[in-house]
């Protein structure tokens, strides 16, 4: 694993790799050798885009769902965890500490297209116990970059001693 | 009627960027790799603390030496970062900026005629401040090819019966360069032996590269006769927030004090609160800071390479000091044209000293996008001069 590179790429893994080694004095060749272990590692797991379907025509709801289960003899939760994920409207699942078990965000087209998965797919689980559903109103940040910030200009002057 | 100005004053020139920040300024479109401030807003955490102190309603004086918790952080610091132990109450007080701390040093300790012996190229206001001291500048030339470190001879060579203080100014603005521990200990030396102080500006001691800064008031028998200046502007992006910091000798802080109570009252109320906290949760930040700062700095130093530009490796500030020596230009005509024809803006090496000719100041408190860019541009014009 190699921390460096992964600070660089962490908020832009579009960064060029001949820059990132540039920045951290390797040559480009070091840079794709510890990239590509950290990937076959799944240290790296892949390289979404963070959209804001907001500033788009396309209709997005996202909608925070919290799960209480029944774990399961021999399987805990990994099992009921996966049977959840393989869902391809679920965006994430985590396991929870405190009062609910399970988290998972689900993106869907509208409202009734996410209100249709949870009652007919999720609730309908033999280990689910119960659900509580929140649809997001807004997002203002994710994965450490604000969202709804309006552009601020340069506020230096140009040039300072 | 009879002329209004002091005839101190009035020789006093005004600094060397004025003139190029009066072009820039005109243009709508130019690029700037001129200035000399963190890129990077003041941690929210900090600011937030600042916020809530006006909410709280602490609007009002603080003592002149500053906010008791405050000095007790700084001691801290020092204790933590420099190994140096310093009294809170006695030998640390609050000021406005590194800069206040720098003209009450010089004014609190000069007399007419005492010489400074002042290292260049060096930040603009050491000079004009011991003039206003009634202090005599004895400009050393740092060298190139000594890294831009002061060296023992150097000194040797400027001290005379008057030398009454030496400015130390790393790491440095414009060059970068850092004086390392040995380098250090030679100087200590000589200030010891011929009884000189120095004022030990260490306002970019956070932002070195090779290792920990160095005090060199931590070098034996120095603490007594050295002033450290050091601030928030850099370390924790807070320029505009004016708070430095100064630790020395009792004797000689009292009477800067003095001036400080008369001229300035305290130092901001809001600014101080910030900095309690900054000083205490804001570790982190510098290390994230500093960390960027090198990649930038490593990029600039490739960059410079691939498109044969001369730079010696600067390890401290966010500064980069390549010499154009070799396209027989002067720094101002080379940072002139360069504005003109690819509207890039960086600062000749000459606002800093006559002996900063030959070099310019280029910063990376920028971020890497535009650092891509201005370098784009800046490749352009010297691949142009080359043919």
């Amino acid at each position: 694993m190699n921390k460096e590179i992964l600070e660089v790429i962490s908020n832009n893994s579009a960064i060029p790799h001949e820059e990132i080694a540039s920045m951290l004095n390797m040559s480009k060749e070091e840079v794709d050798k510890e990239i590509k272990a950290m990937e076959d590692e799944k240290v790296i797991c892949g390289y979404p885009t963070l959209i804001n379907w907001d500033n788009t025509d396309e209709e997005k709801v996202t909608a925070l769902i919290e799960i209480k289960v029944t774990p399961q003899r021999d399987m805990g939760f990994n099992k009921v965890a996966e049977r959840i994920y393989k869902f391809e409207e679920v965006e994430s699942v985590y396991l929870m500490s405190g009062s609910f078990d399970l988290t998972v965000t689900i993106e869907g087209r509208s409202m009734k297209e996410v209100s249709r998965f949870v009652t007919e797919k999720l609730s309908t689980l033999e280990y689910v116990t119960s659900t509580a559903t929140y649809f997001v109103l807004k997002k203002y940040k994710e994965h450490g970059i604000v969202m709804a910030e309006e552009k601020t200009g340069q506020e230096r002057m140009l040039i300072t001693p | 009627m009879r002329n209004p100005i002091s005839s101190k004053v009035s020789p006093i020139k005004p600094s060397g960027i004025r003139k190029f920040f009066d072009i820039v300024s005109e243009m709508d479109d130019a690029i700037s790799l001129g200035v000399g401030e963190p890129d990077f807003d003041t941690p929210w955490h900090i600011r937030e603390e600042g916020i809530y102190s006006l909410e709280k309603g602490k609007t009002f004086y603080t003592s002149n030496s500053g906010l008791k918790e405050l000095k007790i952080e700084i001691a801290n610091y020092m204790q933590r970062r420099c190994n140096l132990k310093y009294n809170y109450n006695e030998e640390i007080f609050i000021t406005v900026g590194g800069s206040e701390a720098i003209d009450l040093c010089l004014r609190a300790m000069l007399d007419e005629g005492d010489e400074v012996i002042l290292p260049q190229p060096s930040y603009v206001s050491y000079e004009p401040c011991i003039v206003l001291a009634d202090g005599k500048p004895v400009i050393v030339e740092l060298k190139e090819e000594d890294n831009f470190k002061l060296r023992k001879e150097q000194l040797l060579n400027a001290i005379t019966d008057k030398t009454k203080i030496l400015i130390m100014p790393f790491p440095n603005n414009p060059t970068g360069a850092i004086m390392t521990r040995e380098d250090l200990k030679e100087i200590a030396e000589v200030c010891v032996e011929k009884d000189i102080f120095v004022l030990s500006d260490e306002i970019y001691s956070e932002l070195t590269y090779s290792g920990d800064h160095v005090s060199i008031a931590s070098m034996p028998g120095m603490q007594e006769r050295t002033i450290v200046i050091n601030g928030f502007s850099k370390s924790y992006a807070m320029t505009g927030w004016r708070l430095g910091f100064v630790c020395g000798p009792e004797v000689i802080i009292n009477q800067m004090l003095k001036i400080h109570q008369f001229a300035i009252m305290c130092a901001p109320t809001t600014s101080q609160y910030a900095a309690v906290e900054a000083l205490r949760n804001g570790d982190s930040d510098v290390e994230k800071m500093r960390n960027e700062y090198n990649r930038r700095r490593n990029f600039l130093m490739n960059e410079f390479k691939s498109m044969g530009l001369d730079c010696f490796e600067p390890f401290g500030a966010f500064y980069v000091f390549p010499s154009i020596k070799k396209f027989g230009m002067s720094s101002d005509e080379f940072a002139t044209k360069l504005l003109q024809q690819e509207k890039l803006a960086v600062v000749p090496g000459t606002a800093f000293g006559d002996c900063g000719e030959g070099f310019l100041r280029i910063s990376y408190a920028y971020s890497m996008d535009d650092l891509r860019n201005a370098l784009k541009a800046l490749r352009h014009f010297v691949e142009g001069l080359d043919k």
